[in-house]
């Protein structure tokens, strides 16, 4: 699964965010070793579209999208954000580019400040690139907390007033407010019942609608990411696996990787034994001391000597259908488990 | 492999019920009143099988296996109702008593892995403290079957683990630890709550596979309770829905699936989002969000949120009605399924309908905002 590789990129112009061999590591004390959060990694979005990206722990999906927002900056890499270098922004420059690129996170209730009002929480991003006068920024408040299902006579409120739900709704307001194109969603749902969860990603599609919105949502469901992607991106281990519309991926998993993905997805049907259902073994390994080749291929049942010497790249297996591996599965293929499976720590 | 120094804790004598909970509540005392976290729970479960728990946050699902097991503080607490373990009651037990139980015969698994190992004691001392206490082995022996157990829960290297501390392991591993202590003397019933909602999806499946095994080997009964129905629906043989506090439906699990009558687990299996829809696919929402448990509406405690409802259903509340099938239960006066429960929804389609006419036509919205 080392994917690196460019293959899945559209042309230069047409999408509003592209990222190219993005790299991001973290020191680890002085010992000069580096975790490899995120090694070369493309990818793109068209005005408009939601990615999905999807992995375990540790695949470095937070980190690409949080190094999109240059917090922090890559190592290398280019970020094209509407034509904008984000990467060879400092400053004010890129504070400037800050409204228009907004974020979501996990967990809803720590990321409102609790000492402030409701009203000014979403109104903040406002008053500090004082966009329209007061009775503007007022009137947008209301629009957007009701259009967000928030009633804004609760807006003199305090963030620990509302459940779990009602507070993303409000991050969901904070971040629409100062009408950005791109926002990323970390993990939006995550943190919430089912029954929330299906309130919040059907609010998060009326939202892309109404305000125009382009979305990168992460998340480790897939299930949540097909429901709302029209392009899904697998990553492992900080590369990319396979990338495809939700349609393909979820018919025709090409990297085996997905493939386990799916297959370890508890189904809500008691027909499904989930003990006789093949079971991915092992774990994610260290990413301070990332396996050679393929980084999937401690793990992988269809690993060869191979995958251990020559790094896969992307390559086009069907139409939309982008794979990073040697030996990826035909379509309809299922993928068989060697009972010796590789235990790894 | 430790079957041999478990039996003397497992009696197998019994023939009954492992576990017998009758009319149990748990109440809590606040500032804002009484909180009725879990209002009258009644179900039992036989030796070696599972039951499945499923709710919300809130649905009282953690303070019912707490209050069975004992483990909430005695101040503030009013609970009542009858729980019998193994034909003893234990509902009214006091800590001091309750301690022979602990880790002997009731064992739990708690959701974060994280927190729930003592990061300051060695794994193998973890596992190690409950064998000294309750069987009569000596150091030596209790090391080797402590090693045994890292083995049956596939902790590879299990000698050199035992040396380690928590923060040494992954969270998965963390996970298996946990497990590993709570079999160490042989449970017959073990609780697990939410044990793999900290987890990835691969090793959810991992450690959910491990812990079937270990109940198949030892014949143990289990209470798994989660979120996801899911995770319930290939590994119980019945679950038990909650809301509010109370079991609202309760049956064999190809039953709950093939045949559910409560609206509110239909509403709670329709807004999953499922592989088999296509992308983009609007998810059906319960509105509204639970209950306040100090001041519960009367009547059907889902009935606000309920697409249902009538107005029956807002003012009595419904008993656990009996189903078709054995060992199906359920509280609602307007099934689904059924022709009373296909009027009643056909009824609110209709009032729901008029009622958006109502409202383009002028009228103010009935409903703004605080959903969710």
């Amino acid at each position: 699964m080392a994917g690196s590789g460019t293959a899945h990129l559209r042309g230069e112009g047409e999408a509003l965010l592209r990222v190219e061999h993005m790299v991001v590591e973290f020191p680890v004390g002085r010992s000069g070793l580096a975790v490899h959060a995120v090694t070369d990694v493309s990818l793109d979005i068209l005005e408009g579209e939601t990615l999905g990206i999807v992995g375990e722990s540790g695949c470095g999906k937070s980190t690409t999208g949080r190094a999109v927002m240059q917090l922090p900056p890559p190592k290398s890499g280019r970020v094209v954000y509407d034509g904008v270098e984000l990467t060879a922004l400092k400053g004010n420059d890129l504070r400037r580019m800050r409204p228009r690129l907004q974020m979501i996170f996990q967990d809803p209730i720590s990321s409102l400040n609790p000492r402030r009002k409701v009203r000014e929480i979403v109104r903040e991003g406002l008053d500090i690139w004082e966009i329209g006068d007061k009775a503007s920024r007022d009137a947008k408040v209301i629009e957007v907390l009701e259009s967000v299902g928030i009633d804004p006579a609760n807006a003199e409120r305090r963030p620990h007033e509302f459940s779990g739900g009602q507070c993303q709704r409000i991050s969901i307001a904070r971040a629409v407010i100062t009408d950005p194109k791109l926002i990323i969603c970390d993990e939006p749902v995550s943190a919430l019942d089912v029954s929330v969860q299906a309130q919040i990603l059907n609010l998060l599609e009326e939202m892309k609608e109404r305000y125009g919105l382009t979305l990168v949502f992460i998340a480790h469901d897939l299930a949540v990411v097909k429901n709302v992607s029209d392009r899904v991106m697998v990553m492992y281990l900080g590369k990319v696996c396979e990338v495809a519309t939700p349609d393909l991926l979820y018919a025709q998993p090409a990297h085996p990787y997905t493939a386990a993905l799916l297959a370890a997805i508890p189904v809500p049907d008691p027909g499904v034994r989930p003990e006789d259902q093949p079971v991915l073994g092992g774990e994610i390994p260290s990413p301070m001391h990332p396996p050679s080749g393929c980084r999937f291929r401690t793990r992988c049942p269809r690993a060869q000597p191979r995958c251990g010497e020559e790094e896969p790249e992307l390559e086009e297996v069907a139409p939309g259908q982008f794979v990073a591996c040697h030996f990826p599965l035909e379509p309809g293929e299922p993928l068989t488990f060697n009972n010796a499976s590789t235990v790894s720590i | 492999m430790t079957t041999s120094a478990t039996e003397p804790t497992t009696t197998g004598a019994g023939t009954g019920p492992i576990l017998e909970v009758t009319d149990l509540k748990t109440h809590f005392e606040t500032a804002r009143g009484i909180v009725r976290a879990v209002d009258g729970v009644t179900f039992s479960l036989d030796r070696g099988k599972t039951l499945g728990v499923v709710g919300e946050s809130g649905s009282g699902k953690t303070v019912l296996s707490r209050s069975i097991m004992g483990l909430l503080p005695k101040r503030g607490t009013i609970r009542e109702g009858s729980v019998r373990f193994d034909g003893v009651e234990i509902g009214d037990l006091s800590a001091k008593e309750m301690r022979s139980y602990w880790g002997a015969r009731l064992a739990m698994i708690f959701q974060d892995p994280m927190t729930s190992l003592n990061p300051v004691m060695k794994i193998g001392k973890q596992i190690t403290e409950s064998i000294r206490q309750h069987l009569d082995v000596d150091r030596k022996y209790a090391n080797e079957l402590a090693e045994n157990l890292l083995r049956s829960v596939r902790i590879p290297e299990p000698e050199q683990r035992l040396k380690e501390y928590p923060h040494q392991l992954s969270g998965g591993m963390r996970q298996r630890v946990c497990i590993a202590v709570a079999l160490a003397c042989g449970p017959a019933l073990l609780f697990a709550d939410e044990p793999t909602t900290a987890l990835d999806v691969t090793v959810q499946a991992q450690v959910l596979d491990l812990m079937a095994t270990q109940q198949r080997e030892r014949f143990m009964a289990v209470v798994l309770i989660t979120h996801d129905l899911g995770v319930v629906a290939g590994r119980a043989d019945e679950i038990a829905v909650m809301y509010a506090g109370r079991i609202v439906e309760k049956a064999p699990t190809s039953v709950l699936f093939s045949d559910m009558k409560m609206p509110y687990t239909e509403a709670l299996l329709s807004s999953i989002p499922k592989l088999e829809h296509a992308s983009h696919t609007r998810l059906a929402t319960i509105p509204g969000r639970p209950p306040n448990l100090v001041n519960p509406p009367k009547g059907c405690k889902f009935a606000p949120r309920c697409a249902y409802a009538q107005d029956r259903c807002l003012e009595e509340e419904p008993p656990l009605l009996p189903g078709t099938q054995p060992g199906h239960e359920f509280r609602c006066w307007f099934p689904v399924g059924t022709p009373e429960g296909a009027e009643a929804l056909a009824r609110n389609r209709a009032t729901a309908a008029a009622a958006t006419t109502a409202t383009t036509t002028g009228e103010p919205p009935a409903v703004l905002g605080g959903t969710t």
